[in-house]
């Protein structure tokens, strides 16, 4: 690792203004960020430590409404007695991130800011419709991912909270690549007030997106019969050493059975 | 450079460092705690496992500055003078350890494991939960036998601790 400055931040103003010296990066659980400053494919001049804010912190659950703070982590996510009752997909999703030691620093405002094509938050929240919150504004999902790891965040923007309303039915089903266990293909099915949403994770060549046809044939029929015979194009999705683009587009349509048989459950 | 000052196995410690430091440098070669172990310095292998909070983290993968300030619990810390941890007689008893270099964070992270399970654990809890903590030698099934098998002597001897306040009440 290159040399760093390090600060500790006490409030969002504060990292704010911290955030202006020389080429600085936030930090939050690090679980991204300190590995790729380890290989050096990060090199911020300054971190500004996100973990210690306070205000940043918690999950509130009023009716539908659910509100987690941006250094929530996902160990405190998965755990949520709230949350399990209005939202469980979500719950089990923080679960299936990385390890139990990840879990523990890892936060559900690093990941969405990060935006890793592989992560699983990006999923939820866009199938969601989740509004992200920070310093300056309030951001819909469908605006906020913006491609691999590029986000609508200006510089020196802090991610604050996320809110989302709980949907009737969702489920998250995750296709683990068997070393790093970021998703090789991980669908949220959600059927809320907006009706079904489908998000995508780990499979585009421009991170998550939304699958119309899956939306489509699930606003028919919301049962995982409705999926039977799809074929999804596998122009657009990725191909690695891990998968081609070809095997993905069929995991996707399994993930999304799955999705939906277990929202159904 | 920070300042740092972390309690570590109940003593204070404390130093100036350089803010790149790793937590598990600090630990080891500012603290003399050589127990927590670097293995694939990529957190995923699990050797470096420490509480940090009461917490299993993984130590190369956190600054030290970013530790400063909370109550860290390293290998060093489990036993009771010269009486072992449960954890770590349980290893010893199942031959949950070959070559031993893993066992260290093997052992933090099934304390952390049972502490966050007081209902009891089953094998496929443990084995999930075993996730972000690689052995090369044993093939884990000693691992899993040991750290079930302390689970239930933690079990029964908090369930004695209970009676026995319960009778002096």
């Amino acid at each position: 690792m290159y040399q760093v400055n390090y600060h500790r931040a006490s409030s969002v103003a504060e990292a704010a203004k911290l955030a202006k010296s020389g080429d600085a990066q936030f930090l939050s659980g690090g679980m991204t960020l300190i590995p790729a400053m380890k290989a050096r494919l990060a090199a911020p001049s300054d971190l500004v430590d996100l973990a210690h804010i306070a205000e940043l912190k918690g999950i509130k659950v009023s009716g539908k409404t659910v509100t987690i703070g941006a250094a929530t982590t996902h160990f405190e996510v998965a755990n949520d007695e709230k949350l399990k009752k209005v939202a469980p997909a979500v719950a089990h999703l923080a679960g299936l991130i990385g390890d139990p030691a990840v879990r523990h620093r890892g936060t559900i405002g690093g990941s969405i800011s990060n935006n890793d094509p592989a992560a699983d938050y990006p999923a939820a929240l866009l199938a969601l419709g989740a509004t992200i919150a920070t310093n300056k504004r309030e951001i819909a999902a469908d605006k906020f991912f913006k491609g691999l790891f590029e986000t609508a965040l200006k510089d020196g923007e802090i991610v604050t909270s996320i809110t989302f309303t709980a949907p009737a039915k969702a489920a998250y089903e995750k296709f683990r690549n068997p070393a790093s266990r970021y998703a090789m293909t991980g669908v949220f099915v959600a059927k809320g007030k907006d009706g079904v949403r489908v998000a995508v994770t780990g499979a585009g060549d421009d991170g998550v997106f939304r699958s119309k046809e899956i939306e489509t044939a699930l606003t028919k029929k919301f049962d995982a019969s409705a999926l039977d015979g799809l074929q999804l194009s596998p122009a657009d999705l990725m191909s690695d050493m891990h998968a081609s683009a070809e095997y993905r587009a069929h995991l996707i349509v399994v993930m999304a059975k799955r999705a939906v048989s277990a929202a159904n459950a | 450079m920070s300042e740092v000052s972390l309690v570590v196995n109940g003593r204070r410690v404390g130093g100036t460092v350089e803010d790149r430091t790793l937590l598990v440098h600090f630990l080891r070669e500012h603290v003399g705690l050589t127990g927590t172990h670097v293995g694939c310095d990529t957190s995923q292998c699990g050797a470096c496992v420490v509480h940090v909070d009461g917490k299993a983290v993984k130590s190369c993968t956190m600054l030290a500055a970013q530790a400063s300030g909370s109550t860290v619990v390293t290998i060093e810390g489990l036993a009771d003078g010269a009486e072992l941890h449960p954890v770590q007689a349980a290893f010893k008893e199942h031959h949950g350890l070959q070559c031993g270099f893993c066992t260290p964070g093997m052992i933090m992270t099934a304390t952390d494991m049972i502490r966050r399970h007081p209902e009891g654990l089953d094998e496929a809890t443990v084995r999930e939960e075993l996730e972000g903590n690689i052995c090369r030698c044993t093939g884990y099934h000693n691992i899993v036998k040991a750290i079930l098998a302390a689970s239930k002597t933690m079990a029964r001897s908090k369930g004695k601790a209970a009676s026995k306040a319960k009778k002096a009440a």
